[in-house]
């Protein structure tokens, strides 16, 4: 459907490399940033780059679809097209709000000690919105609760107490992408031992999370 | 407790110890209740939209509304900065769209509402109409219209 638009190509400003995808390539990485976000228990590496690129690609569309003529059913088609297209990027976001709220005071922690080359896990905005979160929830409690108490229980560590963490060992369904050889598998219990699994191309699994958490980072396992 | 324990009153110290265990389960009861409650006012935010119906404000602390209207803020910052001009709403869109138009019945009385092309519809009690998706989604969220699905 996007294929038919007038331009084609967008440059993604992704890290040093001009990358330029079409339209439909796009929307595809969007959905599976979407698919991983959702099923995965913490969360994922911040894809600014794609919901800027979709961003523009929408107001593109919008604006074509003004200068069409009217009644034609291209136009209807291409609006539904868009409001899926919508859908898909505000469940993103939401999401990833809803992880940020969640975990914050661990996300924020893992930020503070990330080093220079590591990529974030926030965009810069997110991150704006999580301190303010953490500035605004801990003044809250401090005013109603913590200010009446004795002294040396007036600060309440939510890093360790309050908020749980993310279930790393939670299990997740994926598809492989691209081929995978000796993957460590930590044991659940005691009695089990490590054992090492590969995995092939085009296969299905489940498995804890923790186990193939870098190779959702590279891409290289969908989660579905 | 270091001046019990100077003081040679070590038989003190198992009552300060289950003194301050007991605190300690106090304050956790306590801020649990506290976050459960700011957890479901920011609930409020998504399901209502920015503005809380009086019924609902009545139940809130001063505090809690100030958190509210915090949270609003940080919100609605975000969503500006999402990319573009205007940012992107997304408390909208709840849903999957099913289809472009949909059928909506009125259930206060709203009044004159505008539809993309410039033409206005009244909203009157009980009437129906069949109008854009996107535009009416925030007014069935609210309550004023009813999406009919016969």
């Amino acid at each position: 459907m996007t294929e038919e638009l007038d331009h084609t190509g967008q440059d993604s400003d992704a890290d040093s490399e001009e990358v330029v995808l079409t339209p439909a390539e796009l929307i595809e990485k969007l959905e599976q940033a979407w698919m991983n976000e959702k099923f995965a228990p913490e969360l994922l590496e911040s894809k600014s780059e794609i919901v800027e690129c979709v961003m523009e690609q929408l107001d593109h569309m919008e604006e074509n679809l003004r200068r069409a003529k009217k009644g034609d059913l291209k136009v209807s088609i291409h609006r539904m097209e868009m409001e899926r297209i919508r859908y898909v990027l505000s469940s993103y976001l939401r999401c990833r709000l809803m992880k940020i709220e969640k975990f914050f005071p661990h996300i924020l922690e893992k930020e503070k000690t990330s080093g220079e080359g590591e990529l974030s896990s926030l965009s810069p905005e997110e991150l704006v919105f999580a301190k303010q979160y953490m500035a605004n929830t801990e003044t809250y409690l401090k005013n109603v609760a913590l200010k009446h108490m004795p002294p040396n229980l007036q600060v309440v560590d939510l890093l360790r107490s309050a908020v749980p963490k993310p279930d790393l060992d939670s299990y997740v369904f994926l598809r492989v992408k691209e081929r995978q050889e000796n993957i460590l598998v930590e044991p659940e219990t005691d009695e089990q031992r490590d054992y090492v699994i590969d995995l092939e191309e085009g296969s299905q699994h489940l498995i804890r999370y923790k186990t193939i958490a870098p190779l959702v980072a590279s891409g290289a396992v969908q989660l579905i | 407790m270091n001046e019990v324990k100077s003081g040679g009153r070590s038989d003190l110290i198992p009552t300060i110890k289950f003194r301050h265990c007991s605190l300690l389960r106090n304050r956790r009861c306590a801020v649990a209740y506290l976050y459960d409650r700011l957890l479901r006012i920011r609930a409020l935010r998504w399901e209502y939209g920015s503005v809380l119906p009086n019924a609902l404000r009545f139940h809130m602390s001063a505090e809690e509304v100030e958190w509210f209207n915090h949270y609003k803020k940080s919100l609605a910052t975000y969503m500006r900065s999402l990319g573009g001009d205007e940012g992107l709403d997304i408390t909208q869109d709840m849903k999957p769209p099913k289809s472009l138009y949909i059928e909506v019945r009125c259930l206060k009385d709203y009044g004159e509402f505008e539809v993309d092309d410039g033409t206005s519809v009244l909203l009157k009690k009980n009437s129906q109409h069949f109008l854009p998706r996107w535009k009416c989604e925030q007014l069935v969220r609210q309550g004023v219209l009813e999406h009919v699905l016969s």
